[in-house]
């Protein structure tokens, strides 16, 4: 170290280090994301406009089932110039306090979402202040955000920026409005951006937003000013999550060591039964024994290396599962009427499974099928992704519910696949995870992680309607067969009749009558025959406003000009 | 069967037809589902009646009902069934392919091959238990050929003349056995009849005029013997009391096909049986024992032959009432050898003659019965 010390050193004698600590500093959360603005969700102009309303909307119904109020959101898109959007989103929610404004709207990492176990649409407090630092750095116009919490109350207007450096809010210009709305919030957030139709458009979002949400009335007017209003369909709010407390097995080292900070627990024991749930007292003792702790031990005192050994203790203790009350799922026949509305098929199965557990957090895999009438034959199946009541629909690729559906064998169901793709055939496949924490791969929240336990419940859904389809494609087989075998009673019985005339002679109207007994005989004995015809409006829940779009090509063409665009954008920059 | 028979037989046959009919009509009048009764033609469902000598059918029955899956087989049936009633009204006849045509015109009831119209003629057949003749029926393949010492009297088909056909006289060639042999009438000073599997041993003889030294009639059947054959040797043996014996290949389809048809019918048209058998006839060979006392060139069994050897002592009632048959089907198992009836050529070709047939002549307890 001695003789390499010399080279170390500057022209002034300083050790070099000291210079290069000139440049260390702090990044800030904001300037960070302002140069990844990928991992928002914010990679293409495109993709900007979809994530903008998201994020809002998502918010928003967030924050009316929160507070018990049927959602009623209001989503407006408009070109303000080219590639130069305005997305307003209103909803009738429960208000934000004055105070709080700046910080949930323009602080990144803010929330309420991320320190309760609870299922929800956003989880990291990140979404919507994401959008407003994106619309400031696109077109530097603050974001105006008018709330007002009740009747007595003013309707509080503030426009904010963000701090990029600091990561905080600044307040542009305060003040109060003239708003009809008796509670709620309104954001206003102008942003570079392009509309285009089709299957990851904001039009799409909110149209299986509105599918799955059938207690919400959203109304939503696109760029090119149509207005479409998807009305409430449901007056029951769905059932309220209820919050836990995080299960020891889902619980890492870093997590551990900050709860063992911050806990008002006097002793490790009493830390451990109020900061969990499942755990006990016998079980707490045995985590405290199996890591050489005294269940006295104060908290605050505990060392990393003791957190440690907790953390091994937890995973050699039996505890049970998480309860799974906190989640919230669609139920199978929510899946199955939303999927009745968008798609015009001949059958439709669904599932809701019992709730399992990954890493301590309890989830629900919900799974549905639609298959066969108006829907194309030729094609790889369509596969919806829903986490938690939102639409996924970017990054279907890396998403864990793809690989479930690829790694499903549907050839055993009746449809063909080639290896390890989607299969091919009129089938719609539509897939809902409901969790207190759903593990997205990033923070835009458009796939999911790749949790072996997850894909293995989604598989078992998967295979569960995977088995009513192929039972329905046998009954439509035997129904065909049938349908001949009837058409041969028809076919035959006259040559009977013929037959038994030319031998022993039988009048044309004993002819006649052979022919009638014979017909009336066969056809009692085949019963009545179940109508599984397929007709365009035999499906009463279908909606043509809502039908998935199924061209495709618009989208696809779209994603490659919008490739075409990124290239470019990144030469500019 | 004379021509007074013929007439009988005829009305016997719309009688019957007429009757199965009517039974239809009327259960259709009460409103029941009518059904067509068909005895089972199967190995399983004949018994060897020892007195007679030939299998007998028994009474399993298949029973047709008129249901949405029978209905196109069921007015394919009555639709057979009426055309045989307009052949034997109108005293014509169809082969089997001719039948076959015929139905074309029958719209969706047609039939889409010929095994499926055969079969139903097969069907009908067994149903009325009269031979497919009696109803203006006939089949396609010719009767086997003949030749040696019998003059077949036939008559000319214009004239009514009688015609004497010499079998002595045929040359190199042979009389063939036509396809209805009730009429024919033979005069012969033969001492038997030798049935010959295979047409080239039976050119053979006939080529070195074998039927004159042994004083008997060569008669190949080409195969398994068609029922015309049949009749023409049960009609040598019975009227004209000529001893029947029969040289087939020395494997199992030789002896349990095409001999024990020979001898006493079949298990598929068991119900004809009694006219079309020979119950008289015995076997010369080729025997299990041949195969070694005449140290005969062999093929190995192969899995086919096996099963079929098992099988026939399983369950032919023929084999089953002949220990002789029984063991030497056991040894041919054992020897896991066949040998065709040319093999004998390996001591010459003409062996057959000089040797074999002769020695056979002499020793009844080499034949099997």
């Amino acid at each position: 170290m001695a003789s390499e010390h010399k080279a170390d050193e500057a022209e002034d004698g300083q050790p070099l280090a000291y210079k290069l600590a000139l440049k260390q500093r702090e990044i800030g959360i904001a300037e960070f994301f302002s140069r990844n603005r990928h991992l928002l969700g914010f990679d293409n102009k495109r993709k900007a406009l979809l994530t903008v309303v998201k994020e809002c909307v998502d918010n928003s119904l967030d924050a009316c089932e929160e507070a018990r109020i049927l959602p009623d959101v209001t989503v407006e898109t408009i070109e303000m110039s080219p590639e130069r959007y305005r997305v307003i989103v209103e909803d009738n929610g429960p208000g934000i306090v004055k105070s709080k404004i700046p910080n949930i709207f323009a602080k990144l990492l803010y929330g309420s979402k991320f320190h309760s176990l609870k299922q929800a649409r956003g989880q990291q407090g990140m979404g919507v202040s994401a959008s407003v630092l994106y619309g400031q750095l696109t077109t530097g116009r603050p974001a105006k955000i008018i709330s007002r919490i009740s009747k007595g109350y003013p309707a509080e207007s503030v426009e904010l920026h963000i701090d990029t450096k600091k990561n905080k809010p600044e307040v542009v210009s305060a003040g109060t409005a003239e708003w009809d709305k008796e509670h709620g919030t309104r954001v206003e957030i102008d942003i570079e951006a392009t509309y285009l139709r089709g299957m990851q458009s904001p039009d799409e979002y909110l149209k299986e937003t509105a599918i799955i949400n059938p207690h919400a009335n959203i109304t939503y007017t696109n760029p090119k000013a149509e207005q479409v209003i998807y009305s409430r369909v449901s007056d029951k709010l769905p059932v309220e999550p209820k919050e836990i407390k995080p299960h020891p097995y889902g619980v890492e080292l870093g997590i551990l060591c900050s709860m063992l900070a911050d806990s008002p627990a006097r002793t490790l024991q009493a830390f451990l039964t109020s900061e969990f749930c499942r755990v006990g007292a016998s079980a707490a003792k045995e985590i405290c024994e199996r890591a050489a702790l005294l269940p006295s031990t104060k908290p605050a005192s505990i060392s990393r290396q003791q957190a440690e050994k907790i953390t091994e203790a937890i995973k050699n203790t039996r505890l049970i599962a998480p309860p799974t009350d906190c989640i919230s799922p669609l139920g199978a026949g929510m899946i199955e009427k939303g999927l009745r509305k968008e798609v015009n098929a001949e059958f439709y199965c669904s599932i809701s499974r019992s709730p399992s557990v990954y890493r301590g957090y309890p989830f629900v895999i919900e799974a549905g099928l639609a298959y066969g009438g108006a829907l194309p034959a030729d094609r790889t199946a369509t596969l919806l992704r829903f986490a938690n009541r939102v639409p996924l629909l970017y990054q279907q690729g890396a998403c864990a519910v793809t690989e479930s559906v690829t790694h499903t064998n549907w050839k055993a169901y009746g449809l063909q696949q080639s290896n390890r793709s989607l299969p091919v055939g009129h089938l719609v496949i539509l897939v809902h995870i409901a969790s207190v924490w759903v593990p997205f791969t990033s923070e835009a929240k458009e796939a999911i992680a790749h949790y072996p336990k997850i894909i293995k419940e989604v598989k078992l859904a998967l295979q569960d309607c995977g088995r009513k389809l192929s039972m329905y494609v046998r009954k439509k087989r035997r129904i065909r067969d049938e349908l001949k075998k009837r058409g041969f009673i028809g076919t035959y019985i006259p040559h009977i009749g013929l037959a038994l005339k030319q031998i022993i002679g039988l009048s044309d109207s004993q002819e006649e009558r052979v022919n009638e007994e014979l017909k009336a005989m066969l056809e009692q004995k085949r019963g009545v025959l179940e109508d599984i015809e397929f007709r365009p409006d035999k499906n009463v829940d279908f909606e043509e406003d809502l039908a998935l779009p199924m061209e495709g090509s618009e989208g696809e063409e779209a994603e490659a000009r919008e490739t075409k665009d990124r290239e470019r954008d990144g030469e500019d920059g | 069967m004379g021509k007074g028979a013929h007439d009988k037989a005829d009305s016997n046959a719309i009688a019957r037809i007429r009757e199965v009919a009517t039974g239809i009509y009327e259960s259709i009048s009460k409103r029941k589902q009518p059904r067509l009764k068909i005895p089972l033609r199967a190995l399983s469902n004949v018994k060897y009646d020892e007195k007679e000598g030939y299998f007998e059918l028994q009474n399993k029955n298949k029973t047709r009902t008129l249901t949405a899956s029978t209905v196109k087989t069921f007015a394919q049936t009555m639709r057979m069934m009426a055309l045989s009633k307009e052949l034997v009204e109108q005293s014509d006849i169809a082969t089997k392919r001719e039948i076959y045509y015929v139905s074309k015109n029958w719209g969706d009831a047609r039939f889409d091959d010929q095994p499926e119209s055969d079969n139903t003629m097969d069907d009908i057949e067994a149903m009325l238990r009269i031979n497919r003749e009696q109803i203006g029926f006939i089949p396609e393949e010719k009767g086997g050929d003949v030749a040696g010492k019998l003059i077949v009297i036939d008559k000319d088909s214009d004239t009514g003349k009688e015609i004497k056909i010499d079998c002595t006289q045929m040359g190199s060639g042979a009389y063939s056995i036509p396809i209805s042999v009730e009429h024919l009438r033979f005069e012969t000073s033969a001492k038997f009849v030798l049935a010959i599997e295979t047409a080239g041993m039976f050119q053979r003889l006939v080529k070195h005029n074998y039927w004159k030294t042994a004083n008997c009639i060569l008669i190949s059947m080409g195969g398994v013997p068609t029922r015309a054959c049949r009749r023409f040797i049960r009609r040598l043996n019975e009227e004209l009391k000529i001893a029947v014996y029969g040289f087939v290949d020395g494997d199992f389809y030789g002896w349990t096909n095409i001999y024990r048809t020979l001898k006493v019918g079949s298990g598929n048209a068991a119900h004809i049986n009694r006219y079309f058998c020979v119950p008289d006839a015995r076997l010369f060979g080729i025997t299990a024992q041949d195969i070694i006392d005449y140290k005969l060139p062999t093929h190995p069994l192969k899995e086919v032959d096996v099963k079929r050897g098992k099988d026939a002592l399983k369950n032919d009632p023929f084999i089953q009432r002949y220990p002789e048959w029984q063991r030497a089907i056991q040894l041919m198992l054992k020897l896991g050898k066949r040998a065709e009836q040319q093999a004998l050529a390996q001591h010459g070709l003409n062996y057959v003659i000089s040797n074999y047939l002769p020695d056979k002549l002499k020793n009844p307890k080499t034949w099997l019965p």
